[in-house]
């Protein structure tokens, strides 16, 4: 075996990569959680994006078209989440795991024709003056705009949850509905919103996959990526940075056992691809250990079935 | 006079129920107006309709002489009218002043907030850290947050859902000087409640609601509380009566109970002694949230203690599950009545059955005895005049105080040794509340040592041989409860820990005069 084969920086670089799309869907279902609704069908609603995504960049040949409609698909998929959920009060886990089965099998039917065809190339970004540090402008700030834009998102989650009052009233419909229904909030629309905005995110990290890291069109090619970032929501205790840390963290181990198994270890290539997952849960709960914290930080109205009957 | 809010003909049906018929009455600026009613009299949906959360099938009210029909709480806040809920509308998870720019409709930045929120809350007595988390505050000042709220905006007319429901009688002091303040500065406040001697110290004009009329409207001063309580009830109560009988032996000892609580918000208990004889009812006061739900379930077994800490006939049980305590007798029937005392989707049958199995042999080999399970049902349901359809029903479609008196009848008809309850006659009505008691006192009266926690110092008041607070999840020196005054129960519920007189050296000998 040969270690030196690994390069610390490409293997830092191509972690940001590897973490973009998990990083997008699971902000997106932070934002979703926060607001008290349990989405499980991130996984669906990223495979549909993969594919509005694919398709609409092939027959535009434009990749900001394809995440356009990348981000609109998952948003319209989460919708009928939504609308079930928020209207007709079905449980909202069954709807989710509904909705992950049925986002697999509309991606497999519209990407009938799509397999095999190569995507327009996605723009880079190159940072400008960053991009020419020795060094850190090659790991940092060489790469295409959604890694940056990934980032940027994380941001401004962070910034409304803390800063504005549309954040406050998010966290406050997500903590207990009832009381926020009666100080005259529109609890059902803005849980909708948040559920749009989650499957819009879910759609461009669906996208990402498809239009820019692997780049190619194959069915079910998410391969438990959105089980991963529900995953992520959880154990970062509902804190954006902690997304951020959690997906970086994934990203990193899948990376680099990739790396490993390139560069020969002797270790059955089984362990290594079950790596990321079992390191990634287990540093996330010894994160979350303080249990009275991280309690707090939950939003206590999660999965629970909203009804003014007042 | 010049009325501030007219309200005519205002009626609200719902399937099946006239929840307000055609109700009428005004209040002045500067009034303190009271709306008295039992639980499902109405009182609730006609101020939900004045606060815009209910639209009126018909009838109109007038507010400073224009129309007023608000669509949505934010056009009732617009026009002055401000609400403090019964259940509070709080948020625990964030601070003071996230829960107060919530309810404002445009609050200014942070900090001037903050620095609002202190000023006006010394301003009327009611002083507050804005930058605490609600869910770390007490029940008196959650209310405060409420109430600040509603101040910061400046209301012509506030309305309080049963403010006192939860406090210490010193902070009801409190609550009803900052009352008079704001009616002498000329806002009118419209008070429910069904307290009546509150009622008859604080308010100038009463409107008494039974079954969604109005009945009588009085100046409460000029009548007795009894006559008010037959305007309410629409027929004389009669108070619980009780025998005097001698208590017994030790049934239940309690040594140095720690419990942490399992919930983040919730008290932990810390060193609780207290002895409990046949035949006693000990009453345990206290402001809500002070670990009265953590007591019930240490004594209940759901939560786990060291064996040494609860004896029982001076066996210890403090490691064992609340099926075990069941065998040996000790049954208990916590506060919150859907989705603790009673699975709300199930039938009474099968939530007779819960509790039951084990001390009525309500299952054999594994199997469920239906027809046992029911009969045993009907004769709670028949007993404790649970109104019904049939046993059949779910739980969830009984009214509060009929399921109250199905859970309690369910224990009690299983002939505890000792029964624990939380809250008996929480949100029951009047005449439910004092079956509910009466059973308690019978049940003490054949030799069973009850111990009922509760909020309603009236309650405990009448039904107590002896009387102790919670404060903090400390437990202060039981004391007998005949004599007691306001003041002292007060200063316990307090946490004047030290407030024992010196009879409570010679503890277990005096108590029989009690």
């Amino acid at each position: 075996m040969d270690l030196s084969a690994i390069n610390p920086l490409v293997l830092i670089a191509s972690l940001m990569v590897a973490a973009t799309p998990i990083l997008l869907a699971a902000i997106g279902e932070l934002v979703v959680e926060k607001s008290g609704v349990l989405n499980l069908g991130v996984e669906g609603m990223m495979i549909t994006g993969a594919i509005c995504g694919f398709a609409i960049a092939v027959e535009s040949s434009s990749p900001w078209l394809g995440l356009l409609a990348a981000a609109g698909g998952g948003a319209l998929l989460a919708l009928v989440f939504g609308v079930l959920t928020q209207f007709f009060l079905s449980n909202q886990v069954a709807t989710g795991l509904a909705l992950t089965l049925f986002g697999l099998g509309l991606s497999a039917l519209l990407g009938q024709g799509y397999a095999g065809i190569k995507p327009p190339p996605s723009p880079r970004l190159d940072v400008p003056f960053l991009a020419d540090l020795p060094v850190l402008g090659r790991v940092l700030f060489q790469h295409d705009y959604m890694v940056y834009i990934s980032i940027l998102i994380v941001a401004c989650v962070w910034a409304v949850l803390k800063y504005t009052r549309a954040g406050l009233i998010l966290r406050a419909v997500g903590e207990s509905h009832d009381a926020a229904h009666a100080l005259g909030y529109k609890v059902v629309r803005i849980r909708l919103m948040a559920i749009a905005f989650g499957g819009a995110c879910a759609g461009l990290g669906g996208a990402y996959l498809s239009l820019i890291r692997v780049p190619q069109w194959t069915e079910g090619m998410t391969a438990g990526a959105g089980w991963i970032a529900l995953a992520i929501v959880v154990f970062a205790s509902w804190r954006p940075w902690g997304v951020l840390l959690g997906a970086y963290l994934f990203g990193g181990v899948t990376v680099l056992q990739l790396n490993l198994q390139a560069a020969g270890l002797e270790l059955p290539v089984e362990y290594l691809s079950m790596a990321p997952y079992l390191i990634t849960i287990l540093v996330l709960v010894i994160m979350s250990a303080d249990r009275g914290r991280a309690a707090l930080n939950a939003p206590a109205a999660l999965g629970k079935i909203f009804h003014a009957s007042s | 006079m010049t009325s501030l809010l007219t309200i005519e003909g205002l009626t609200k049906a719902y399937p099946g129920v006239v929840a307000n018929d055609d109700v009428t009455f005004a209040i002045a600026p500067g009034e303190v107006h009271a709306l008295l009613g039992e639980n499902g009299a109405g009182k609730s949906t006609l101020v939900k309709m004045i606060y815009g959360l209910v639209r009126p099938d018909a009838g109109q009210m007038t507010l400073h002489r224009q129309p007023f029909s608000p669509s949505k709480p934010s056009e009732a806040r617009a026009r002055g009218v401000a609400m403090v809920f019964q259940h509070f509308s709080l948020f625990e998870a964030l601070s003071v002043a996230e829960n107060v720019a919530l309810g404002m409709e445009d609050p200014p930045p942070q900090r001037q907030l903050a620095r609002r929120i202190r000023d006006v809350s010394e301003a009327y007595g009611l002083p507050l850290d804005p930058d605490r988390l609600v869910g770390d505050l007490s029940a008196g000042e959650r209310q405060r947050v409420e109430i600040i709220r509603c101040l910061l905006q400046d209301p012509k007319l506030l309305i309080m859902d049963e403010p006192t429901s939860v406090l210490t009688p010193q902070e009801v002091e409190v609550l009803f000087k900052t009352l008079r303040t704001l009616a002498a500065e000329g806002t009118a406040i419209l008070y429910i409640s069904h307290k009546l001697d509150e009622i008859r110290t604080l308010c100038d004009g009463a409107t008494v609601l039974r079954l969604g009329r109005v009945v009588g409207s009085c100046n409460p001063r000029e009548k007795s509380a009894s006559e008010l309580a037959e305007m309410m009830v629409g027929s004389a109560l009669k108070p619980p009566a009780r025998d005097g009988a001698e208590p017994g032996e030790i049934v239940l000892d309690v040594t140095g109970l720690s419990v942490k609580s399992a919930n983040p918000f919730g008290t932990s208990l810390k060193n609780i002694h207290f002895t409990v004889r046949a035949g006693e009812v000990l009453g345990i006061g206290g402001v809500a949230g002070n670990g009265q739900d953590e007591l019930l379930a240490a004594l209940s077994g759901e939560a786990r203690a060291v064996p040494e800490a609860v004896k029982f006939q001076g066996r210890p049980v403090g490691h064992l599950g609340p099926n075990e305590r069941r065998v040996l007798g000790i049954l208990s029937a916590p506060e919150e009545r859907l989705g603790h005392a009673a699975a709300p989707d199930m039938s009474l049958t099968e939530n007779a059955l819960l509790t039951g199995a084990i001390r009525e042999g309500l299952t054999r080999g594994g199997f469920l005895r239906w027809d046992a399970a029911e009969d045993f049902a009907r004769r709670i349901v028949k007993e404790f005049d649970v109104r019904t359809p049939g046993v059949s029903n779910v739980a969830r479609a009984l009214s509060g105080g009929n399921l109250q008196k199905f859970v309690i009848g369910r224990e009690v008809l299983q002939r505890p040794d000792v029964l624990v309850v939380n809250q008996p006659t929480w949100g029951v009505d009047a005449s439910a509340a004092a079956a509910i008691r009466q059973a308690l006192l019978d049940l003490a009266a054949r030799g069973t040592a009850v111990i009922c926690i509760s909020q309603d110092l009236d309650e405990l008041m009448e039904i107590s041989d002896r009387f102790a607070a919670l404060n903090g999840g400390r437990l202060t020196a039981r004391r007998p409860a005949k004599g007691l005054t306001v003041e002292e129960i007060g200063m316990m519920m307090g946490g004047a820990h030290d407030m024992e007189p010196p009879a409570q050296t010679a503890p277990e000998v005096r108590h029989v005069e009690a």
